[in-house]
């Protein structure tokens, strides 16, 4: 059984990604992420997850064009220059 | 080379990052297997030269640092073994060809370590080579390999020191503690100029083209004459090669190594490869009923 493990540096920084180790049972896991990722004081927490209840997600297709929701959806330029003109505030 | 390939490489050569989900060419999984897996054996190879010496340490303290150093070579062997796992090849089909011979581990694991002063040249120099070659492939384009590399070249920091306090000790030590760190010195330069390989040019190796390695061997083995010969020299130790100089060109001169040895040494014939192999057999087996029991009751 695959286990992963979740590592935080420093209180109040983000879990990241450690790594991951063959271990049969939670309590052999824990006490491998112990000696893996916590012997020299690199941790101040740890996470230790069976491999199998991830659910990894890496495809997000966009059928309906949501790009509203993100700042590459605003082509704000030919409208500004519209609304410069009309003002007559364009710079020269 | 197909279009889907062509464009693989085009993005590794940018600098692209691969995961272990993405489509990668079967040359590119087949090469990360086969390099991955020799750094893995490497790393539990690695520990049967200093294994020998716990028992002798000649302190409390050098035995609990000699134990500790041993306890991080064999995690990297299960981090690194994690990934050519997650590439498609399982850690007991790894342990399986290395124990027959199919597939290999680096070249100074196959020398025996014959008075304390090696386990001080071992864990300072022979450490000092690996990181060079380790650090370099923090830039791996396989992304799972270069984040393993983070924690093991940090570790492997450690040892360095561990190993040049270690020959500090002695070279500030009697007469004889000093010979002793002069002659491992003497015995392990060869495998020391053999460790980073041949020098073929980076942009002939497959292993930089695709970006796994992002330096040339003969690179790697500047980077550690520049940084190691003068420390080795400053402590008033000699290096066994008359020809070893650094020329106007700021390039480190040497006596071209005997690659054919290295050769026969990799491919099992090195001075203690059989009995190192031999040892791993017999600790696979007799651990065997260890792993089943623990298993048989998880399950």
């Amino acid at each position: 059984m695959i286990w992963e493990v979740f590592r935080q540096e420093r209180k109040g920084q983000p879990f990241t990604h450690g790594g991951s180790f063959h271990a049969p049972d939670q309590a052999f896991a824990d006490a491998y992420a112990r000696e893996f990722y916590a012997r020299r004081g690199e941790s101040v927490a740890l996470w230790v997850v069976p491999r199998e209840a991830i659910n990894a997600i890496e495809e997000f297709p966009d059928e309906f064009d949501l790009k509203y929701r993100r700042v590459d959806g605003y082509s704000i330029k030919a409208r500004l220059k519209e609304a410069r003109d009309r003002a007559g505030t364009t710079a020269d | 080379m197909e279009a889907r390939e062509q464009e693989f490489l085009d993005y590794v050569q940018g600098g692209g990052l691969v995961e272990t989900d993405d489509w990668m060419p079967d040359e590119y999984r087949k090469r990360l297997i086969k390099f991955i897996e020799m750094h893995g054996n490497s790393e539990l190879m690695g520990v049967l030269p200093e294994r020998d010496w716990i028992l002798r340490a000649p302190t409390l303290q050098r035995k609990l640092a000699l134990t500790a150093k041993i306890q991080d070579e064999v995690g990297h062997c299960q981090l690194i073994y994690r990934v050519v796992e997650d590439l498609g090849k399982p850690r007991e089909r790894c342990l399986d060809d290395l124990i027959s011979g199919k597939s290999k581990f680096h070249n100074v694991f196959h020398y025996p370590t014959k008075s304390w002063g090696d386990v001080g040249v071992i864990a300072w120099l022979v450490d000092a080579a690996a990181i060079i070659s380790q650090k370099a492939l923090l830039k791996c384009s396989y992304a799972p390999y270069a984040r393993v590399m983070k924690k093991v070249c940090w570790e492997e920091s450690f040892h360095i020191l561990h190993g040049r306090d270690t020959v500090l000790a002695m070279v500030t030590g009697t007469a004889e503690q000093r010979e002793l760190v002069q002659e491992a010195i003497n015995r392990w330069w060869e495998p020391l100029m053999h460790f980073h390989g041949t020098a073929i040019p980076a942009e002939e190796d497959p292993m930089v083209i695709w970006r796994i390695k992002s330096q040339g061997n003969e690179e790697a083995r500047q980077q550690f004459l520049e940084g190691y010969v003068p420390q080795i020299l400053e402590l008033g130790l000699e290096i066994p090669d008359p020809k070893l100089r650094r020329n106007d060109e700021c390039v480190w001169e040497y006596t071209e190594p005997d690659w054919d040895k290295l050769l026969a040494v990799v491919t099992g014939h090195g001075p203690a490869s059989q009995e190192r192999l031999e040892f791993r057999r017999l600790s696979r087996a007799e651990t065997d009923w260890v792993s089943k029991v623990v298993l048989a009751e998880a399950a």
